[in-house]
């Protein structure tokens, strides 16, 4: 018999999956209020076949990038002697920092007729936007991602397996081609997961770029075009992209697994000497920092001090904080109250039912955000048509996208605990309730608040949800500065890009902390 | 399995399961079992057994025997599947946990990390008025010998500590009935000894029943009033340490409870004629039948003949010997007090000079 979970459990997990499902379910409906055939024309319209064409371009040359960027670094800050090791790998993570839309804004500022190399040094770059520019914008940022799966994969590695290749007279390239880069696979493919459903999903780089791919169209037909039911059915195919690309990682990393032989000792290999490739190794590192820390806070440098906006702009920023922040606070308490029954649920009574709950919670996180957004749309126009045009319809799409985010560390400090905890409260004579508040609830203490902080650090930021789901006239920090740079006003946004800058920054600090307990 | 002597004269006085009370019994389980789903067997098989007020009972087996689960059923952490367990005149089958009122001690000792050695005590006194937990609770660590380190966090403490705290908290909620699971598993041996000894006296003292499962026999008849074995979910005998160790229900239960010579005998009344010659037995009995004889009731005399064992290996263990010998086909096992020790190769005659105990269903012996 197994054990069935109090109401007090199951009823929010359940609700919260029907919360996942419910706008999905609104989304398909409304592709299918046209008559078959319109729906078959929407679906066979030659644009879609670009648009395919684009997305699929942008997200492997996006793939491509950021391992060429990320497997060098990784290997290089964990497998060499080079100094400052602590202080690069930060270096590696703060790009994270920059949302996608502040470093298309920053590509953007640096070249054309307005660039600030044409003002500063008198030569023009040429304008970066289009696929350069998508490409750049979304590797700049995302590539963190992939190196900080790296890394703790190359920390894990069994040395003993490099060693005894070396013996047998293989050469360092042909180890690591055969060796390493075969174990590395799962967490190259967990890395490319991450960025590929960014790339899909990312709204404000392409925007910006003015790179037609799915999520751009989508916005358009939304916004502009308002032809909602070609918008219902181009959110679709992203979604079927998103879903291939999850499933194909999930078949690749389930046949990996077969293969995977226990876990290697605790023994780190011999880091190598960078001798004459001491030089590559620095320009390579400068110019991957220079670039992806050092261009957007340069480009924000001059907006801000050397050609700055009226002041005014700056007492603006306080107020699309507060819109910022007034929203993401009640989503994250959300969130994390979501999180909780689903960690509860599916580490304290396992069950098939239970890791599909878990697994439906990551549904609002893997779907790209545009289609999100437009189902929560359809679902208060159809429906709920009170939550239209209201800041609860945004919280609620917030907070959709984050329940996963909250749920990682909720879940892993319920795996760790030992589960004689629960079990000697309860023979102490303590009720369930009793013991969750005097036994669980202390050692989740420090866990509900990196849930916490990981949801509001995000929405801070969000930029897609917002667009579509904000009432009218609630622009939030992400907003202003993406509506400014796509009209040009460079030096109007800064102000309000530097402050996403500083605040995602703590959230950079927070993954860094975390990553800091595993090591 | 040094202690086979040791503990045969320890527990002789303690044991007083001869004089039962003369009320029922604390906790009285009848027909249980278990099965986890996606598994052949059932974990736990119809397990029946009473336990009576201030009685000490060990569960006895190989990991996967049913033990645990068994005790887990007791503590409402699993619920049986057939079977009812009553606790007083309560039927407590599918009470949760935490209205049951039995305690227990884990194997992992759970102290709670973030509360000190009091706090985790008081957590255990619901019952008792707030104002006066943390009093008693120092009275109750003052019995372990650790009320000086009342405010100290639990990974402070060494093992031995953490564990008498466990012990303590559990104590503290005045249950009717104290579990342990494997409870000394996590202790060194030369501490093992010492806390086994020290724990009996304090149940004794206070009374305390309780369930204890363990996979060392040494424990078991140390600690136990009784003792019940178990293997691949079956109760095989339940009886006082004395009676499970000299009267054995199976081949199972005599090798699990230390070496034992199998001999294949024909029984004829008072003794049997076995291929060590006739052997006295334990109870009258006809027919072929299985003996058990522990190596300790084996002698050893210098002797060669075609009746005689060749030494095959010999162990030095202190106050006695382990000899292993060899007869054709057949090994036998003996131990010897201190003595002129015999050289691997000598020749001996084997001869009994105590009691076989007939298996009563080891009809069929398993080699």
């Amino acid at each position: 018999m197994v054990k069935r979970p109090p109401l007090h459990i199951m009823g929010p997990s359940l609700l919260v999956v029907a919360a996942m499902l419910v706008p999905l379910v609104y989304l398909v409906l409304r592709a299918f209020q046209a008559d078959p055939a319109t729906v078959l024309e929407l679906v066979f319209r030659e644009r879609n076949f670009w648009l395919l064409v684009n997305t699929l371009a942008l997200t492997a040359s996006v793939l491509v990038l950021t391992t060429l960027i990320a497997l060098p670094l990784a290997w290089i800050l964990t497998r060499t002697r080079i100094a400052h090791k602590r202080l690069l790998t930060v270096l590696g993570v703060v790009p994270l920092a920059v949302p996608g839309y502040v470093m298309a804004y920053a590509l953007l500022g640096l070249g054309g007729h307005y660039g600030v190399t044409a003002q500063l040094f008198g030569w023009q770059l040429p304008r970066i936007d289009g696929y350069t520019g998508a490409v750049l914008g979304l590797s700049l940022y995302t590539f963190p991602y992939l190196f900080l799966n790296l890394r703790s994969a190359l920390l894990g590695l069994d040395a003993n397996l490099e060693e005894s290749a070396r013996g047998m007279g293989y050469s360092e390239f042909a180890i690591f081609r055969r060796i390493v880069l075969t174990q590395l696979t799962p967490s190259l493919m967990a890395g490319w997961l991450v960025i590929g459903l960014y790339t899909l999903g990312d709204f404000g780089v392409v925007a910006l770029m003015r790179y037609e791919v799915f999520s751009y169209a989508i916005f358009n037909q939304y916004s502009g075009a308002f032809d909602r039911i070609y918008a219902a059915w181009l959110s679709l195919m992203l979604l079927a992209i998103a879903l291939a690309l999850v499933m194909s990682e999930s078949l690749i990393l389930r046949r990996r697994r077969l293969a995977s032989v226990g876990r290697g000792v605790d023994r780190h290999p011999r880091p190598h000497e960078l001798g004459r490739w001491r030089i590559p190794a620095y320009v390579f590192l400068g110019v991957v920092f220079t670039v992806s820390i050092g261009l957007p806070v340069m480009i924000l440098a001059y907006w801000l001090l050397m050609a700055p906006p009226d002041p005014q702009f700056f007492l603006e920023v306080p107020v699309a904080f507060a819109r910022s922040a007034g929203a993401a606070m009640p989503a994250a308490v959300l969130a994390a109250a979501m999180a909780l029954p689903i960690a509860y649920y599916s580490t304290r009574y396992p069950s098939p039912l239970a890791s599909m709950v878990e697994r439906s919670a990551y549904i609002g996180y893997s779907i790209p955000p545009l289609t999100l957004a437009l189902a929560l749309v359809f679902f208060a126009l159809q429906t709920a048509t009170f939550l239209y045009q209201t800041l609860a319809l945004l919280i609620l799409g917030w907070t959709l996208a984050t329940v996963a985010l909250a749920l990682g560390p909720i879940r892993s400090t319920l795996m760790q605990m030992r589960p004689s905890f629960e079990e000697a409260a309860h023979s102490l004579g303590h009720s369930p309730r009793s013991t969750f508040v005097h036994v669980v609830f202390p050692h989740l203490r420090k866990s509900l608040f990196a849930s916490l902080a990981l949801v509001f650090l995000f929405c801070m930021k969000e930029l897609p949800i917002t667009f579509l789901l904000a009432p009218t006239g609630y622009t939030t920090l992400a907003v202003t500065v993406f509506s400014r740079t796509s009209e040009g006003m460079m030096a109007e946004a800064a102000p309000f890009a530097a402050a996403i800058i500083l605040f995602s920054g703590l959230s950079v600090a927070l993954i860094l902390n975390r990553e800091g307990d595993r090591a | 399995m040094l202690e086979e002597t040791s503990i045969l004269s320890m527990n002789q006085n303690a044991d007083n399961t001869g004089q039962r009370p003369p009320m029922g019994p604390l906790l009285s389980i009848s027909g249980l079992s278990k099965q986890y789903p996606r598994t052949q067997a059932r974990a736990v098989n119809n397990v029946s057994f009473n336990l009576y007020s201030g009685e000490i009972l060990a569960l006895l087996g190989p990991s996967g025997c049913g033990k645990t689960t068994t005790l887990r059923m007791l503590a409402g952490f699993e619920t049986p599947d057939t079977g009812s367990i009553r606790l007083k005149d309560r039927d407590i089958t599918v009470l949760p946990p935490q209205k049951r009122h039995i305690g227990m001690v884990f194997q992992d000792y759970a102290l709670f990390p973030h509360m000190t050695l009091a706090e985790n005590v008081t957590f255990a006194m619901q019952h008792v008025p707030r104002n006066q937990r943390y009093d008693r609770a120092l009275e109750w660590l003052n019995l372990v010998g650790l009320k000086e380190l009342a405010d100290r966090f639990p990974e402070e403490l060494s093992g031995g500590q953490q564990q008498r705290v466990a012990l303590v908290r559990t104590l503290a909620a005045e249950p009717e009935l104290v579990l342990l699971d494997e409870p000394f598993s996590n202790l060194d041996a030369g501490l093992r000894e010492r806390t086994r000894k020290e724990m009996r006296r304090l149940f004794k003292e206070t009374g305390t029943s309780v369930v204890l499962v363990t996979h060392d026999q040494a424990e078991a008849m140390t600690m136990a009033d009784r003792i019940g074995v178990m293997k691949e979910g079956d109760l095989l005998q339940l009886g006082p340490p004395q009676q499970v160790y000299r009267e054995p229900a199976n081949a199972f239960v005599a090798e699990f409870l230390g070496h034992t010579n199998l001999l294949e005998a024909q029984a004829n009344g008072e003794s049997a004629e076995t291929p060590l010659g006739r052997v006295d037995i334990n109870a009258p009995a006809e027919g072929r039948v299985t003996l058990s004889l522990r190596p300790e009731d084996l002698a050893l005399e210098r002797a060669d003949n075609s009746d005689s064992a060749t030494v095959v290996d010999r162990e030095f263990r202190g106050h006695d010997y382990f000899y292993v010998l060899q007869r054709g086909e057949q090994r036998y096992c003996a131990i010897v007090p201190n003595h002129e020790p015999l050289e691997v190769g000598e020749r001996v005659q084997l001869k009994a000079h105590q009691q076989a105990s007939v298996l009563p269903d080891g009809q069929h012996p398993g080699h």
